[in-house]
């Protein structure tokens, strides 16, 4: 019994310490939520104060007099290119070597492999060569290709260890049926791989949507840059006026919260499964 | 023959964009260091000069060592602030009492955000004038501080953003490895007597030793990759006067131009890169060695 309420209390204790871990992560956020309502004088005066009327106007200032809507459009044409060529690129890699046995196939894995272990941002001085002498500096095109080669390592590993795990019966039987390589590929083995690629998609689009450096160092060009970057240029340009300030952080928090919040299991699994394996 | 096309078709737009995207600059950036530079051209082989230069001739030996310095601090401070507490998180989701599947995504929240939208955020916050942390605390009675502006409190009060930023993440991979020791052992241990904290020590921190191997080496790389947030907070200068200054930081500054030089110098940035890549990678594999060795003891 005395043992009992002894652990009802511990678990109080537990809960409580949760609550106020849950207070600290979330406080500042509704803070810079809140903040994106109120004008300045609201903010410097009663900074814990809810906002005296939900008014838009700030919002509608970062929409409508900074490039906001263009980074934003960068932000997602980049990452979108660059998830979409890493998951064909690297599942068709991840295809051969975990499907096929051929000379050099071991070899071939461990490449990709040590590109895992590569941090290409202390490459960056010969990519910033290499991108110029291909006439990609400053191009939204050479940001995509350098993120593909920094994701296509996680997706090969990841999707060439799921697909080895397919049973081999499946493939014979549609060769038996007459299918040819790329049709038992494509109907037969790919579907089956979508959980996957949901995993590598994810822990490659969230580093690369909120990636920094390598804008701020191939990227000059203000129509071309992405949020994180716009945000830097916007930040300078409206730094005293607090409201906008928050209003922009809170614009530019958005788009990926919402997208957590509707696929944590997945955000969550993708982006600690990497580090586990 | 056919099928030999077939699997060279699948490799080969992979294999490429690494090839040009990766292997070659990772060759160049070898090579780079050894040579001087004329803005993007390379001017001839120099040996180790610019290593020399970097590491042991003023200016430069000092700025290297004082930003090297303040990364093994960075290092530290994440290792105790941001890794301890993610530890007593994961314990504490660990119990599944009611309501732990909302209190893991809370916590996971800000490691989706950008270092930029985090660290500006936190500037804000942490204004002297009109920030939110002097105004809390002037509740409880503590005089306003310049927290960024003060040289002995800035690099700390990056830290603790980082720590704020990205705790959520070795939380679940402590999480993950709790969750895997059997509940057969845990049981075991309390029948025997074990409390919480014996628990903890003895049993949970030896079994969960693959999932700290992780945590130690990521927060390593981590620590001396440092760049965005410190850009962020304190500047591509690292101020006040440099108290914020890290090897990524200072490498951008020499690779890229600072704000005031405006000068680029490759050479000294290639050996610059040249020397953290190593650095990394030498720490890296011996620490995970030893590590390993220290989870099949345990």
């Amino acid at each position: 019994m005395a043992a009992e309420r002894g652990e009802g209390a511990k678990h109080a204790l537990i809960q409580a310490l949760l609550a106020l871990n849950a207070v600290v992560m979330l406080y500042p956020l509704l803070v810079m939520v809140l903040s994106a309502f109120k004008t300045n004088a609201e903010i410097f005066a009663s900074p814990f104060a809810l906002p005296v009327s939900f008014d838009t106007a700030n919002l509608a200032r970062v929409w409508d007099e900074t490039n906001f809507v263009r980074y934003l459009g960068n932000s997602a044409l980049v990452t979108g290119s660059a998830v979409g060529l890493i998951l064909v690129f690297g599942t068709m890699a991840a295809y051969a070597l975990a499907r096929y046995e051929f000379r050099g196939n071991a070899l071939l894995f461990l490449f990709f492999l040590s590109g895992l272990m590569v941090p290409l941002k202390l490459a960056v001085i010969p990519l910033f060569i290499q991108l110029d002498a291909l006439g990609l500096i400053d191009s939204r095109l050479g940001l995509v290709m350098v993120y593909v080669a920094t994701g296509l390592p996680s997706a090969v590993f990841i999707m060439a260890g799921f697909l080895r795990t397919l049973p081999g019966e499946l493939e014979q039987s549609a060769r038996i049926d007459g299918a040819s390589e790329a049709r038992a590929m494509w109907s037969i083995m790919l579907p089956l791989a979508r959980p996957a690629m949901v995993i590598a998609g994810i822990q490659n689009a969230v580093p690369i949507w909120n990636d920094f450096f390598f804008p701020l160092v191939f990227i000059t060009t203000d129509r071309l840059k992405t949020l994180p970057q716009g945000l830097t240029v916007f930040m300078g340009e409206f730094n005293t006026d607090w409201g906008v300030l928050f209003a922009g952080l809170t614009l530019a928090a958005l788009p990926i919260t919402l997208v957590y919040v509707v696929l944590s299991r997945q955000f969550i699994a993708g982006m600690t499964q990497g580090a586990v394996k | 023959m056919k099928r030999a096309l077939w699997i060279a078709f699948l490799l080969a737009p992979a294999l490429l964009t690494m090839a040009v995207f990766v292997a070659w600059p990772m060759v160049s950036a070898f090579r780079y260091a050894f040579q001087s530079f004329n803005g993007l051209n390379a001017t001839g082989f120099i040996g180790l000069r610019n290593f020399t230069e970097v590491l042991f001739e003023p200016p430069f030996s000092g700025w290297t060592m004082a930003a090297f310095w303040h990364n093994c601090i960075v290092f530290m401070g994440l290792m105790v602030a941001q890794n301890g507490l993610a530890y007593l998180i994961a314990f504490a989701l660990l119990k599944t009492l009611p309501g732990h599947r909302v209190h893991q995504v809370i916590v996971f929240l800000p490691v989706v955000l950008s270092a930029i939208i985090v660290g500006f955020l936190w500037k804000l916050f942490l204004h002297p004038l009109f920030g939110l942390v002097n105004a809390a605390l002037a509740l409880v009675g503590v005089a306003p501080h310049s927290w960024l502006g003060d040289a002995h409190t800035a690099l700390g009060s990056i830290i603790a953003t980082n720590a704020w930023h990205w705790v959520g993440f070795p939380a679940l991979i402590f999480l993950a490895g709790m969750q895997r020791i059997p509940r057969e052992t845990l049981e075991a241990a309390r029948l025997d007597g074990a409390g919480d904290l014996m628990l903890l020590r003895r049993i949970i921190w030896p079994l969960v030793a693959p999932s700290a191997t992780i945590v130690f080496i990521l927060t390593f790389i981590g620590s001396f990759n440092w760049f965005e947030l410190p850009y962020v907070m304190a500047g591509s200068n690292g101020s006040p006067g440099g108290a914020t200054d890290v090897l990524g930081l200072y490498f951008y500054r020499t690779a890229f131009g600072g704000v005031s030089s405006g000068l680029q110098d490759f050479g000294h940035g290639s050996a610059l890169a040249v020397l953290m890549f190593v650095f990394i990678a030498v720490v890296s594999a011996v620490s995970l060695r030893y590590l390993r060795r220290r989870e099949i003891e345990a």
